[in-house]
């Protein structure tokens, strides 16, 4: 395809991040989600969700991501797992595990879900629950047993920061011990409540060198022992030089549907306000997919200016975070600051440079709009 | 799990797939797909014939004898080759 031609090719997306609710037990203060969470009142039906799960197997979606807050907050979370797998879609529930009973393990795993993503906070219970604003680990442990009891592949998955990161090691060792067939170990974002949070979240360098080796070690470890688990570890990309493909490119694999049932390119999109929001109740998901300004913003390479517009890694990396990018700057269109060759890489230089200055009571734990803060902590 | 080169690495004695993932048709695409977790592997007629016979019964002689009943030319160092990657994207599990 000739750049010249014709500026992008648009293919059938592959997966669908369903963010079911945006209700949660926890708080954490790296949370995905947006500042403006959704209240109950506005999410989805179930009727209104499985229409959108139709109409993404209709353009080409295998992959559903059942994700939140906390999706079992749905009562109708086996519903629409049934009705995903029923597409042929594969289905992976994201989960903090809380509320996870052995009961429910097993109407999902009926219902077809053929995976589950557990997160962890820390290694063990104070810290864990601190930072989760809430008791929950031994809630997760117990559900990690019922996971795999219902015979459920398990994925743990953890976000280091600088509270935790230290502890690397033995939270690899805890989810190895949970049964997890995969370990993801992500460092912390730094969109939305990241963001706001970034000054007590960012390790430091010292800190993310000693991650890395407890990463192989343990990798060794694990292997010696058997079959051992499949162990990713996802570095901040604040500490690379250059930027990571985001989402493997602007609406090019994947879409995200809010609870309200906004459809994005990718789940930080909502922070980009050029952009106007389509929704699924207004718009079919394939004219969104194929035809929608937000969409097609930063598709192909058109879009970009130097130095990515003449960068060979253009193909590969995309440009970075169009998110990432509009929040350090306020210009969506603009290399994403953690690149080298960013004009702005100053922005990330001078946030590495306070690594380590505040303490972590300082952080701001996500909490739901006021009016809704009674419906949330009613929870499941 | 190491990385190594994938020659040492070799194949699993009695492939299968690994866990959580699923091997499907998709008609919209017109192609063999594997679903894993995190990922979507489109996968080609070779890749797809081999993955059909990793069902954690087969060695890799049973897989390769499978293969040459149905294709010609196929090469027992191929097929060493494509079982190491698909192990190394955790396609593939040992049997």
């Amino acid at each position: 395809m000739a750049e010249a031609d014709r500026p992008w090719e648009v293919a059938a997306p592959f997966g669908l991040l369903a963010e079911l609710t945006h209700r949660c037990p926890l708080h954490c203060p790296y949370c995905a989600n947006p500042i403006q969470l959704t209240p109950r009142a506005d999410e989805l039906t179930t009727a209104q969700w499985k229409d959108v799960i139709s109409q993404a197997h209709a353009i080409g979606v295998v992959q559903l991501h059942l994700s939140g807050g906390e999706p079992l907050a749905r009562a109708d979370l086996p519903e629409l797992a049934f009705h995903a797998r029923s597409s042929g879609a594969y289905v992976n529930l994201v989960t903090s595990g809380v509320g996870l009973t052995r009961e429910r393990a097993l109407l999902l795993a009926d219902r077809g879900v053929d995976h589950v993503q557990l997160s962890l906070q820390d290694a063990d219970a104070g810290p864990a629950d601190y930072v989760a604003g809430a008791r929950a680990h031994q809630c997760k442990l117990a559900a990690a047993k019922a996971i795999t009891g219902a015979g459920l592949p398990l994925t743990v998955n953890i976000v280091l920061h600088r509270g935790n990161i230290g502890r690397t090691a033995r939270i690899i060792d805890l989810a190895v011990a949970l049964g997890a067939d995969r370990v993801e170990l992500a460092n912390a974002q730094f969109y939305g409540w990241g963001l706001l949070n970034r000054s007590t979240l960012l390790p430091t360098r010292d800190q993310l060198d000693a991650s890395l080796v407890a990463v192989e070690q343990a990798r060794t470890r694990h292997a010696a022992a058997g079959r051992g688990p499949h162990i990713v570890h996802v570095v901040s990309d604040y500490y690379a030089g250059r930027p990571k493909p985001c989402m493997d490119g602007w609406a090019r694999r994947q879409l995200t549907v809010t609870p309200s049932g906004d459809v994005l390119p990718c789940p930080g999109a909502s922070v980009i306000r050029s952009l106007p929001v389509e929704n699924a109740l207004r718009r079919p998901l394939a004219e969104i997919w194929y035809d929608s300004e937000a969409f097609n913003a930063f598709r192909g390479t058109g879009w970009m200016s130097d130095p990515c517009r003449s960068c060979p890694s253009r193909h590969e990396d995309f440009g970075g975070c169009r998110c990432q990018a509009f929040h350090l700057t306020g210009d969506a269109a603009r290399t994403d600051p953690v690149c080298r060759l960013s004009p702005d890489r100053a922005l990330i230089d001078s946030a590495l440079a306070q690594a380590g200055g505040l303490p972590q009571a300082d952080h701001v734990m996500r909490t739901p709009p006021v009016a809704d803060a009674r419906t949330a902590s009613e929870g499941r | 799990m190491t990385t190594g080169p994938t020659a040492a690495v070799g194949p699993a004695p009695a492939p299968r797939l690994g866990p959580g993932v699923r091997f499907t048709h998709d008609a919209a695409r017109a192609a063999d797909l594997l679903l894993l977790p995190e990922k979507v592997l489109v996968l080609n007629t070779t890749a797809a014939a081999v993955l059909a016979l990793c069902d954690g019964s087969r060695g890799l002689d049973e897989i390769t004898a499978a293969l040459k009943d149905r294709y010609e030319h196929v090469n027992r160092q191929d097929v060493i080759d494509l079982l190491a990657r698909l192990e190394q994207h955790r396609a593939v599990a040992h049997g």
